[in-house]
C-alpha cells in the first residue's frame, strides 16, 4: 500500500502543476490594474486649466449628472485619435465631458485644443501628475464615467465605437 | 551668547538635514516595494517613466503629510489593487501565499525528523 502511494501522489502533483503551467501559457503577462468603479469621486483641491482657479473636484461634479472625465495630453498620440470621439459626446445633452490635461505643456495644449476643437467643458490641470494618481489613473488617455459623484465605469486606452456606444446606453 | 546661538544654528541645520535623510531612506524603501504598471518588471525606484516620476512624488507628499509606511502601502493598493506591492500585505486573500512555505518547511522536517528517528532506532 505504503509502496503504490508515493508513485500515486507523484503523479498527482505533477498532474496540478502541470494544469497551473498550461493555464498560465495562455495568461497575458501584462498585467492591467483592477478597474476600481463604484468608488467615489476623490476629494481634491484642484487647479483648472484655463483660469487658473483653484476648485474642489466634488464641485465640478454634482450629483443626478453624468460626467466623463477624460485624461488627455497634447504629447499623447492616442489622444488625438479619440478626439473626435469626445467632441461626438460633446454634442450630447445628457453628458458633460470635462478633461484632465496631465503632464503637459500649456501652450502646447491650447495649440492642441485649438486645431482639434475643445470637448471640454472644464479642464482640470494636472502638471505633476499627481491627481491622476488619485483617480487611479496610470497613462493617458484614460476617461472615467461618473454619475452621483460615483465612478461607474473606467475606459484605459483611447475610447472606441464599442465603448461609445456604452456610454451612450448608461446615459439613455 | 554669540557661541551659544552658533551651536545652536548648526544644530539645527544637522536635525533638519538627519531628518530629510530618514524621509529619503523611507522613500526609497517604499518605492523599491512598488512596481511601475508602466513598464512592468521594474519598481518604481528603478523606473523613469512619467506614471513613475509621478508616484515619486505622491511618496514624497505622503511621507510629508505623516503617514506610516504602511498606510502608503495600502493606500496604492486601494488605487492600483495588490500587484502594485512587490511584497504583498498579510491578509486573508495571502494567508496562503505567506504561509505555505512555512508550511512546506514544517512537513519536511517532520519527514526528515520522522525517518531519522527510524534509522535510529
Amino acid at each position: 500500500m505504503k509502496n503504490k502511494l508515493l508513485p500515486l501522489s507523484i503523479t498527482f502533483i505533477f498532474i496540478i502543476i502541470f494544469i497551473v503551467f498550461y493555464k498560465g501559457l495562455k495568461d497575458t503577462n501584462v498585467y492591467t490594474p483592477e478597474s476600481k468603479i463604484n468608488n467615489e469621486v476623490p476629494s481634491l483641491v484642484v487647479d483648472l486649466f484655463d483660469t487658473g482657479k483653484t476648485v474642489n473636484t466634488k464641485d465640478i461634479f454634482q450629483s443626478d449628472k453624468f460626467y466623463l472625465l477624460n485624461i488627455w495630453s497634447s504629447w499623447c498620440v492616442p489622444c488625438k485619435e479619440e478626439h473626435p470621439i469626445l467632441m461626438e459626446l460633446r454634442n450630447n445633452d445628457r453628458l458633460k465631458v470635462i478633461g484632465m490635461n496631465y503632464k503637459d505643456n500649456k501652450d502646447n495644449a491650447k495649440n492642441f485644443l485649438e486645431k482639434l476643437g475643445n470637448p471640454y467643458e472644464k479642464i482640470i490641470f494636472d502638471s505633476k501628475g499627481t491627481i491622476a494618481i488619485e483617480w487611479g489613473a496610470y497613462g493617458v488617455p484614460e476617461s472615467f464615467l461618473i454619475y452621483n459623484n460615483v465612478i461607474i465605469r473606467k475606459y484605459i486606452g483611447p475610447l472606441n465605437k464599442v465603448s461609445v456606444e456604452e456610454i451612450k446606453s448608461y446615459i439613455k | 551668547m554669540k557661541i551659544l546661538k552658533l551651536f545652536l544654528i548648526i544644530f539645527l541645520i544637522f536635525s533638519i538635514n538627519a531628518l530629510k535623510a530618514d524621509n529619503e531612506v523611507i522613500k526609497n524603501k517604499i518605492t523599491k516595494n512598488l512596481r511601475c504598471l508602466i513598464c512592468q518588471g521594474q519598481s518604481v525606484y528603478d523606473s523613469d517613466s512619467e506614471f513613475a516620476n509621478s508616484l515619486k512624488i505622491v511618496v514624497d507628499n505622503k511621507i510629508n503629510e505623516g503617514l506610516s509606511e504602511k498606510q502608503i502601502y495600502s493606500y496604492f493598493q486601494s488605487k492600483y489593487g495588490e500587484w502594485i506591492l512587490y511584497d504583498p500585505l498579510f491578509n486573508k486573500n495571502t494567508y496562503f501565499l505567506w504561509l505555505l512555505p512555512l508550511l512546506i518547511f514544517f512537513i519536511g522536517g517532520a519527514i526528515i525528523f520522522n525517518k531519522f528517528v527510524k534509522k535510529q532506532k
